[in-house]
Formats: structure tokens, C-alpha cells, sequence
């Protein structure tokens, strides 16, 4: 029992402080990547190739000034990025990164994920209506929007899946890949699922809560110093976890010839962020109105008929 | 202009649902200060948005941070001495600041400007054209979101800057221009140079249509947004891009020329889409057309010979009288108005900034639309507050 206790808190150990590296990590390899795309180097000063600089970023947050606005619900203020943070973070308990190695089996991992997602995202409600300031109030606004139309379609384009493994849990649901990627049978929820979780990230072209041009920073223009940074750690956390989703939902988790599982899981994690930090470069930003409208006119039926077919075509095979 | 009943205030019910409305919710549009620190208000600029929602109900544009009172200084300074004051009017195109405060120095003095000064004037204006118009996409591609092409851009953007150097030793305050002429010939190398940049800009033009120009996203956030019409944009002063977006054919080099536009084959840019899209397009069109200039004035150039500066008194004394004139700026109809009393230095000299008028074109082309779309309109009409406040 106390073997086993301990065991669980040193994986809970590991892949939290890994986390916390890799999403520092992951901004330094965002703004590379973005600047080479852009035809510029990215961060070069501190350290090699600027390999220190998220930890310079780190510190520098760390030993900022901690502002708190005259106005603001201070008790709610200081309590939206920790929950955030925390929200993102706890997802990682759940989340197989190989047959073996992950903090805790839930027979209910998706709905775990789903149901946690959202409330990190009403910690950025929080912050934009604690902030007492008009911009974070309408980047809150933009996310309490959010909120409502991603979160939908993002449970539905799962559904398909969840029909064909039969299960909630996502060792079950990797397992049921063994012979063929759920991809190749759900094709449109993939896609789907792509554009909800670049909903779910707010990132570019859904990244209206902190639309900077537009609102400023969105729901965190009020925050600085460490309560800036638990936003920022949870945004980049928060994207390891829709990668992993989306490698456990449709790309077959850990399997694959030759490499051990955890590697296949992390090359086909990486490329997902590839993918996000390349989209980013890429495209402009939609309007929150139209976003809505893809989300509600376009995305729900779509994974509506979706999940008809799967269902017709489960009836008849 | 904020009070606003839901039902007809005649009726008894409409007078209470109003009194219930004012005096125990207090429902009231929301008031938000747009700037002058804003990231994307590309300067100083402020507005005052009352919004319902995201929906604009009304604008007001505040102006004023960065008056310097230019036009009061020019009655202190001597002509020629206010020549580099022009270049932070409109600060990213300095030398058409330049082309028009010297033609109208020299249509109230009666100077003719060698042909050969002439061309480098005209190719000079073209190329800042260019890099004005790229400096405007790639903050507008910035502000819809598109960030890749705000880089892009500055690549070319910096080929001009470092033939603005070559030229006239300075990159952004230029006053490479004088009255009479510019201040010295192109220095070897400049020609060639120039040649390789209108070689390579239209391949580079196609990388920043490749990003965005066929974009649905794009396409979503520009097109039908923050119209305004060919009659509401007379009406305004709306001038260059801006009102040639609204479908109005009015280019001052080609209706009314001014230094050698008449002997250059180029097509004006006209597109009636009315909206951000359609200025959007207009401009593409100009760089390219402008790159066509400035190719058509290298040919003349290799050939033509002779001196740059005009026989010009070393005291300017322009008689007594008064002038107008006015060029295509990047931004528009950029006019100088000078009363002389025969003294060296302008009695009175007044700018007509294009910037200020488009500006103006604000409240009314954001009206009912979405707070993002109050960004797209700014950068759309590509405003430079140091030649609104001037």
C-alpha cells in the first residue's frame, strides 16, 4: 500500500515538474519557430540560441511587481489564475502518455477532461470581471461566449469515438486502436475536433478572450508579475493536454513499430503543437460574432451527422 | 444622444417601461477609451466608443497628442528652413511631405525644376508610396491578425529605407528635396539598386497575397465591413486610397498633374467594393503600379543627364501673393496653402493633411458594427497622427 502511494506521488512528481519545464519550453520553441517562420531568429540573447531565455522570463516574473487594481475583487482576482493553472494542470493525473506510466487510471478520463476544461475556463471569466477594468470585462465576456459554443462541439466531435472504443476511459480507447487509428473511421470529428481545440486554446484565429489588438490583453490585461504567468503556464499546459487528447482520440496514443510507446507519444504530441504554432503564423483572426456562428451554424451539425452515420454505420456492420 | 426608450414614449406603458428602465435599472451603453495607449491606435489616436454589448453604438475620435503647432512655426522659420518640419508630418512618407510643401514654394516663386530633378522627385514619392502602403499592411494584417505579413513587409520596407539612405542620407526624416530640385544627385549604384527592388518586389508582393489575400478568414473580417459610400466619402473629404476604395475616380497625378505624372504610363486604382476590403485592394494595386513608375523614371534616368537644382536666389523671396498645391500623398490629398507679404518667411501657411479628413470618416463607417471590426476600419484608412495633429 505505501509502495504503491509512493510510487504514485513520484510519477505525480515527475510528469508535473516535466510539464511545467516542457510549457516553459514550449514558448521558447513557439517563438522560434514563429520567428523562423517570419524571417527572424526569435530569442538569441540569453544563453545559446537563447536556450535559457524562458527561464530568464520565469524569473523576471517572479520578481515583478504584483499589481492588484484599485477596483478589483481582490479575493476573486488573486483566486482566477490559480484556479486556471490548476485546472490545466490536474488534467495531466489522467492522461496515458504510454501502456504504463501515467499518475492514475480513470474509467471516466474523458469526461474527467471535459468537465475540468471547463471550469478552467470560467477562471478566466473570473479574472476579466475581478479585474474591474472594461477591457478584461469584454475579454471575460468573449470567453464566458466561448465557453458555451466550443465546449459543445468539442463533446460531440468525441462522441464518435467514444461510440466506437465503448468506452470512457483512454487507455481502453488507445487500446481499441490497436489494428487502425480512429482518425481513418472519423475523419470529419477529427477536424472538427482541431478547430474546437483551437477554441478551447484560444489561440489564432479564435483567440478573441485576449485579442490584443482589439482588447488590449483580453481577460488578463490587469494582471502582472506571477499572477500574468499561472495565465500564460495554463494557456501553454492547457495545449499538452488537447495534443495528448487528440493523440489518445485519433492517432492511436503510444502505439507504433519499432520506438518505445512514450516516444510515440511525444512525436506525435509535438506535432500537434507544430501544427498550432504553425496555424498561428499563419492566419488572421475571426470576429467573435463569426466565430459563434461557425461554431453554432456549421460545427454542431456537422457533428451532429456525424455522430449519425457512426451510429447507422455501427447498426448495420 | 444616449438616451434611448425601447417603447413609444406616448403610451402609458411605454412612459413606464421608460421610467423603470432609467431610474431602477439603469441600463446604459457601455463607455470604452480606445487609446491614445492602445496597441492598435497606430499612434496617438483615441476614441471614445459607447458600446451595447460588442455593438457600437456611437465614436467619438479624440485628436490633439501630438500637435506641435507646425503651422504656427513655419511663420517663425524661413522657407527653406521649414523643409525638414514637413517630414514629421506624415512621418513614414516624408518625401512626399517634401514634393508638396516645395512645388508650392515654387509655384508661388514661378521655378522651373530641371527634368532631371523632376524624375528623382517623382521616383523618390513613388518608392515612399511603397513603403508607406507596406508599412500600412503590415500594421493593418497585424491589427486583423495576421502577423506573418507585418514581417514580410518589413523586409521590402527596409530595401526602400536603405535607398531613401543612399539618396539622401537619412531614412525616415528624409528632406532629400529642396526647393528648385532635391539636394544632390543619386550617388553611384543607386540605379542599380533600385532596378533589383522593382525586379524582385512583385515576387515578394505575391508571398503577402499568398497569406492573405484570398484568406476566408480575411475575407470574413474585411469585406462588407465598415462601408462607406462614394457620395458619404465626397462628402467627408475622403481622399486617395480611401475614396478610390468607395469607387471614385480621383487621383490628383492623373487629374490634375503635377511635376511629370503626365509623361508616365500607369493606371489608377480604382475598386467600388466601398469597404476595408476594397482599400485594401486599392493599395495592393498602387504598390504595384507605383513599382511601375519608379521603373519607367530608372529608364529615363540612366539616360537623362544634366543638373538637379534649378537657379534659385540664396535668399527665397517668393513675392507677395498666395498659393496652393497639392499632391497624391500615400495617405491622399496632401495640399500646402502659403500667403506670402514678400518677407523670407510665410506670412500665414496652412497644411491640408489627407489623414485628418479620413479620419474624420471614422464614426461614421463603424456605426452598428462590432468593436473588432473599429480596428479593421482604423487600419483601413491608414491614418498618421503627426499629420492629423500636425
Amino acid at each position: 500500500m505505501t509502495q504503491e502511494l509512493v510510487l504514485v506521488v513520484i510519477k505525480m512528481i515527475v510528469v508535473f515538474a516535466v510539464a511545467l519545464l516542457v510549457v516553459a519550453y514550449l514558448t521558447y520553441f513557439e517563438r522560434k519557430i514563429i520567428g523562423h517562420m517570419q524571417l527572424r531568429l526569435g530569442p538569441m540573447r540569453v544563453g545559446p540560441h537563447g536556450l535559457l531565455q524562458p527561464i530568464a522570463d520565469g524569473l523576471k516574473l517572479f520578481v515583478k511587481e504584483d499589481i492588484v487594481p484599485h477596483d478589483s475583487d481582490r479575493w476573486t482576482f488573486y483566486f482566477a489564475p490559480i484556479l486556471n493553472l490548476v485546472c490545466a494542470l490536474v488534467l495531466l493525473a489522467v492522461i496515458p502518455f504510454s501502456y504504463n506510466f501515467m499518475v492514475t487510471r480513470l474509467n471516466i478520463g474523458v469526461l474527467y477532461i471535459l468537465s475540468l476544461a471547463s471550469v478552467g475556463t470560467i477562471a478566466l471569466l473570473l479574472a476579466g470581471w475581478s479585474s474591474g477594468s472594461k477591457y478584461p470585462i469584454l475579454g471575460g465576456l468573449r470567453s464566458a461566449a466561448q465557453i458555451f459554443s466550443y465546449e459543445i462541439f468539442l463533446g460531440f466531435s468525441i462522441m464518435g469515438v467514444l461510440m466506437i472504443s465503448g468506452s470512457l476511459d483512454l487507455v481502453k480507447i488507445v487500446e481499441a486502436q490497436s489494428k487502425v487509428w480512429n482518425i481513418v473511421y472519423q475523419p470529419v470529428a477529427f477536424v472538427v475536433y482541431i478547430i474546437a481545440a483551437l477554441g478551447e486554446l484560444n489561440r489564432t484565429p479564435f483567440d478573441l478572450p485576449e485579442a490584443e489588438t482589439e482588447l488590449v490583453a483580453g481577460f488578463h490585461t490587469e494582471y502582472s508579475g506571477f499572477k500574468f504567468a499561472y495565465f500564460f503556464l495554463a494557456e501553454y499546459a492547457n495545449m499538452i493536454i488537447v495534443s495528448c487528447m487528440a493523440v489518445i482520440l485519433f492517432l492511436g496514443g503510444w502505439k507504433g513499430p519499432v520506438l518505445p510507446g512514450i516516444v510515440w507519444f511525444l512525436i506525435k504530441m509535438c506535432a500537434f503543437f507544430y501544427f498550432f504554432i504553425w496555424v498561428r503564423a499563419t492566419f488572421p483572426r475571426y470576429r467573435y460574432d463569426q466565430f459563434m456562428r461557425i461554431g453554432w451554424k456549421i460545427m454542431l451539425p456537422v457533428t451532429l451527422a456525424n455522430i449519425l452515420v457512426t451510429g447507422i454505420v455501427m447498426m448495420l456492420v | 444622444m444616449m438616451e434611448k426608450g425601447l417603447m413609444d414614449k406616448g403610451s402609458v406603458e411605454g412612459q413606464v417601461v421608460d421610467y423603470l428602465m432609467r431610474e431602477t435599472l439603469k441600463t446604459r451603453e457601455m463607455w470604452i477609451n480606445m487609446g491614445p495607449q492602445h496597441p492598435s491606435t497606430h499612434g496617438v489616436l483615441r476614441l471614445i466608443l459607447a458600446l451595447e454589448g460588442e455593438r457600437i453604438v456611437d465614436t467619438e475620435v479624440v485628436i490633439g497628442y501630438l500637435h506641435r503647432g507646425m503651422e504656427k512655426l513655419a511663420e517663425a522659420k524661413t522657407y527653406p528652413q521649414f523643409l525638414p518640419y514637413t517630414d514629421r508630418l506624415d512621418y513614414i512618407s516624408s518625401h512626399a511631405m517634401n514634393f508638396g510643401y516645395v512645388l508650392a514654394v515654387e509655384k508661388l516663386m514661378g521655378i522651373e525644376v530641371p527634368d532631371r530633378a523632376q524624375y528623382i522627385r517623382v521616383m523618390m514619392a513613388e518608392l515612399t508610396r511603397i513603403s508607406s502602403h507596406l508599412l500600412w499592411l503590415a500594421t493593418h494584417a497585424l491589427d486583423i491578425g495576421a502577423m506573418t505579413v507585418f514581417l514580410y513587409c518589413f523586409r521590402e520596407r527596409e530595401m526602400i529605407l536603405d535607398l531613401c539612405e543612399m539618396a539622401g542620407g537619412a531614412r525616415l526624416t528624409t528632406s532629400y528635396f529642396r526647393i528648385g530640385g532635391v539636394a544632390h544627385d543619386l550617388p553611384d549604384g543607386f540605379i542599380e539598386q533600385a532596378r533589383e527592388f522593382c525586379r524582385i518586389f512583385p515576387k515578394k508582393a505575391k508571398d503577402y497575397d499568398d497569406l492573405i489575400l484570398k484568406n476566408r478568414i480575411w475575407l470574413s473580417r474585411t469585406v462588407n465591413v465598415a462601408k462607406i459610400s462614394g457620395e458619404e466619402a465626397l462628402n467627408l473629404g475622403l481622399t486617395g486610397p480611401n475614396i478610390r476604395g468607395s469607387g471614385v475616380y480621383w487621383d490628383i497625378r492623373k487629374d490634375e498633374p503635377y511635376s511629370n505624372y503626365d509623361k508616365l504610363d500607369w493606371e489608377i486604382a480604382v475598386y467600388d467594393g466601398c469597404d476595408v476590403y476594397a482599400r485594401y485592394l486599392v493599395r495592393l494595386k498602387e504598390m504595384r503600379e507605383s513599382c511601375k513608375i519608379v521603373s519607367q523614371c530608372l529608364d529615363v534616368l540612366e539616360k537623362l543627364d544634366g543638373p538637379v537644382m534649378a537657379k534659385v536666389p540664396k535668399v527665397i523671396k517668393p513675392p507677395e501673393g498666395e498659393v496652393y498645391a497639392s499632391v497624391e500623398a500615400p495617405k491622399g490629398e496632401l495640399g500646402f496653402y502659403i500667403v506670402s507679404d514678400g518677407s523670407p518667411k510665410p506670412y500665414r501657411l496652412k497644411i491640408k493633411a489627407p489623414s485628418f479628413a479620413n479620419l474624420i470618416s471614422i464614426p461614421t463607417m463603424v456605426k452598428g458594427h462590432m468593436v473588432a471590426d473599429v480596428i479593421a476600419a482604423i487600419g483601413s484608412i491608414d491614418v498618421v497622427l503627426g499629420e492629423v495633429d500636425r
